[in-house]
């Protein structure tokens, strides 16, 4: 469902000032990798941490039945790995930094990693980029860098910082309602989801393509916790 | 008789009391001894820092030269508390430097540390030594230098896992040519570049440098020749290790290396071509610590291979890549094992290469010294577990992460109940347990009922009844920091005796069933306990009713009251 001119430009790969590398385009945050798992569960960006989220208690109850029928009645299959904030125990510190070593040690070793490129299409821009998802670690440089690429085409809608709060709960409302851009993406299962729910490898697994789609588009893919908010509001 | 000594004779004894545990006791044995104790303390350890306040310290301990600070609740590492909630250490600073304090030594842990504050302390304490920061943040690279540039008798600057904003690298340049006292340098976590000729330059003028732990921003000829420059090193963490075995380079690098005859301890790897090893080889024999769990680079027979050398090895820590026969070769290498932490190279999910209960069994029956374990697995048996606890009755710290928090024995499908229980059956000098795994009331019966040193217990998604957490406070008679999560411990077992939590320092509960009624309730009965309510969400979807279940709750004791700097997600009752 693109809109605009396809001008064929997959090929040249315009790159506008795009972090040159994992590492080196790496933004020192405070919270990384373990920011992904959080996504699931909460939506604000300013805190790391959990939220509360009705859905978290009954789904680790059910979690718990869940993990007690697989291994019980299929010990062959691994059991799901429910995506619980704070579990496995481990410093955020060290997921960040076995996180960009794996990557980095991947790529040297098998001469570069299979990359991972997928279409960007963003409603109203007249060509579509792609981008190489293994240049990133977090949701965060992809969403800078989707940003400086689309710069150009969003008209006064801020499109940048759009694109930036979408895993603000808040804004994401105020995103949703008005004409400010969202991005999603289609999963292998062909589904369009929104991007920021899942961890970000399983995230660049997963992702077949992405659109940068108009907020008011992208109200049916929001996330459960946000169902609350537009019941409350 | 003792009563008769002057003061200076009972001080000079006391000098050779240096734990903080004795030295607290001995202030308690009579007035005399608590006001000679009370001046000579150098060395003050303050486990919570909102217990007390800097003014407080300084009234008691006016000649404190050394003080440790611990801020955020340990959960904390696992992003269950928001990044605001406290701990900061410039108050501390402040007071301290205001009442002319001569602070030598600083170690602060789960702290908030500006560089306002890193600033006032380089420009306070003109004897400042040693400065020991983990898993702290809010400091900058701008900090650092300042601490660089203005301690002049500078030994120690020790930075383990923070989150620091380092994208300038200046601050290792802003080290005067007249410091040449340093005896530890360890910036092994940040992530930026560093001026390596101050760098080179700094390691020649510090005859004294014994620890040197280097960023993976340092380049493998820099590391040979910061190795040329400090033979004498003891602990060494290598940055970027990559280069081609057969090139000048290398061999110039083993060279190196083997004139380095004093290194015990050796880490980092942070980046890795793990067929460059053998040139470690020749240092492996001496090596008391290993600490591979930043470099998934190396693994397999490259690891096995490494690990075959260090026969001396007694603190291991390492990835679940290892593999269980991996495991083995430690077993069968590492005969004066004490401690071991098997870290998830695959924090998300299950590795191909993950450990299991096989892998522990092997290594408690090779390493009988074993007393200290960290243990991240996919599964666990309760034969395994008993098994571990007859080979290696030694255990202080027994810490098992089963990656699936609820997962039953595999092999009898029953909770771990029964193994856990033969754990702190056994090991009767047990101070620390994390439990994981499917468990029942059962275990915490069996916690109470024989873990009689143990000390600090965490617990998540384990239980079936209040009846659980009641087994452990009223058995654990030394219990200090009680950490819960995802547990069905309600009221009930929350106020069942609200004075115990006045002989520890600390009680967590998360995602448990009290309510908002049941921690008002402990924080009237108990004026001489902080209970704060964590509450994220949208403040105005924050219901008052009593009858609400508090999603996370931390109380501690405090000698001073309600603390002034908690932010808007934390409410204290």
């Amino acid at each position: 469902m693109e809109v605009g001119l396809k001008m064929g430009f997959e090929e040249t790969e315009l790159r506008l000032g795009l972090p040159g590398g994992g590492d080196g385009g790496e933004v020192v945050r405070k919270r990384g990798f373990s920011e992904t798992v959080d996504l699931k569960l909460k939506l604000s960006s300013k805190q790391g941490s959990s939220g509360i989220d009705p859905n978290e208690e009954k789904m680790t109850g059910l979690t718990k039945e869940k993990n007690l029928l697989l291994s019980a009645t299929d010990p062959a299959k691994p059991p799901a790995k429910a995506q619980v904030v704070g579990w496995p125990p481990v410093r955020s510190f060290r997921k960040n930094i076995l996180a960009t070593a794996t990557q980095k040690s991947s790529s040297d070793e098998s001469g570069g990693e299979k990359a991972a490129f997928v279409k960007v299409s963003m409603d109203g821009a007249p060509y579509l980029r792609k981008v190489d998802l293994r240049m990133y670690t977090s949701y965060h440089q992809l969403s800078d860098a989707l940003a400086k690429m689309f710069s150009s085409f969003t008209i006064g809608n801020c499109g940048s910082q759009g694109v930036k709060d979408f895993m603000n709960e808040s804004k994401l409302m105020d995103l949703l309602n008005s004409s400010d851009y969202v991005p999603t993406y289609e999963d292998k299962d062909g589904d369009w989801m929104l991007v920021g729910d899942v961890p970000w490898e399983m995230f660049v697994e997963s992702c077949k393509r992405l659109r940068i789609m108009k907020g008011t588009e992208a109200i049916g893919l929001a996330p459960k916790a946000v169902e609350k908010c537009k019941k409350r509001g | 008789m003792m009563n008769y000594f002057p003061d200076e004779v009972l001080e000079h004894v006391f000098d050779f009391i240096t734990c903080h545990k004795d030295r607290n006791s001995v202030s308690l044995v009579c007035k005399s001894w608590h006001r000679i104790e009370r001046y000579s303390r150098r060395r003050v350890f303050i486990g919570n820092c909102y217990s007390i306040s800097p003014e407080r310290l300084i009234a008691r301990f006016p000649g404190v030269k050394s003080l440790t600070l611990k801020g955020k609740p340990h959960f904390a590492d696992f992003n269950l508390v928001p990044y605001d909630w406290g701990g900061f250490v410039y108050p501390w600073i402040k007071v301290l430097a205001e009442t002319g304090i001569g602070l030598e030594e600083l170690r602060l842990k789960r702290m908030v540390v500006s560089d306002e504050s890193l600033e006032l302390i380089s420009k306070t304490f003109v004897n400042f030594q040693s400065l020991v920061l983990v898993s702290c943040d809010g400091f900058s690279a701008d900090g650092l230098a300042a601490i660089a540039a203005n301690c002049r008798f500078l030994r120690e600057l020790d930075l383990q896992e923070n989150e620091v904003d380092d994208h300038r690298g200046h601050w290792l340049s802003c080290f005067p040519e007249s410091c040449t006292s340093l005896v530890s340098l360890n910036f092994a976590c940040l992530k930026g570049e560093v001026n390596l000729g101050a760098l080179e330059r700094l390691v020649s003028r510090s005859p004294n440098l014994k620890s040197l732990r280097l960023n993976r921003s340092v380049p493998l000829d820099t590391l040979q020749k910061l190795l040329m420059r400090a033979p004498q090193l003891v602990d060494l963490g290598i940055g970027s290790y990559v280069h081609d075995p057969s090139s000048e380079a290398s061999n110039k690098l083993k060279h190196a290396i083997q004139r380095c005859k004093s290194i015990m301890s050796l880490s980092g790897f942070l980046e890795v071509a793990p067929r460059c090893m053998s040139a470690i080889y020749p240092i492996c024999g001496n090596l008391t610590t290993l600490n591979l769990s930043y470099a998934p680079g190396i693994h397999g027979n490259k690891l096995t291979k490494l690990i075959q050398h260090c026969r001396k090895l007694q603190r291991l820590w390492i990835l679940d890549c290892i593999g269980d026969k991996g495991l083995g070769v430690v077993a069968s290498t590492c005969k004066e094992l004490q401690e071991l932490r098997v870290f998830p190279s695959d924090p998300f999910g299950a590795g191909n290469d993950a450990v299991t209960e096989e892998g522990l069994v092997l290594v408690s029956a090779g390493c009988p010294k074993l007393n200290s374990l960290l243990y991240f697995c996919q599964q666990m048996t309760n034969a395994a577990l008993i098994t571990v606890a007859k080979n290696c009755p030694n255990f202080i710290r027994f810490r098992l992460c089963i990656l699936d928090p609820v997962r039953p024995d595999p092999v009898t499908n029953q909770p771990l109940d029964e193994g856990f229980g033969a754990i702190v059956q056994s090991c009767k000098r047990l101070k620390r347990l994390s439990l994981s795994g499917l468990l029942t009331d059962q275990v915490f019966l069996y916690i109470g009922m024989y873990a009689e040193q143990l000390e600090m217990l965490s617990i998540a998604f384990a239980a079936d009844s209040d009846k659980g957490m009641l087994y452990v406070l009223n058995g654990c008679k030394k219990l200090r920091k009680l950490e819960i999560r995802d547990c069905p411990f309600g009221n009930a077992a929350l106020l069942e005796d609200v004075g115990k939590y006045e002989t520890m320092r600390s009680l967590w509960m998360s995602s448990c069933e009290v309510t908002l009624g049941g921690c008002k309730t402990v924080a009237e009965m108990m004026p001489s306990l902080n209970v704060e309510i964590i509450n994220e969400s949208d403040q105005t979807e924050f219901n008052l009713d009593d009858g609400q279940k508090v999603d996370k709750m931390y109380l501690y004791r405090t000698l001073v009251g309600h603390r002034k700097d908690a932010p808007e997600s934390v409410w204290i009752l």
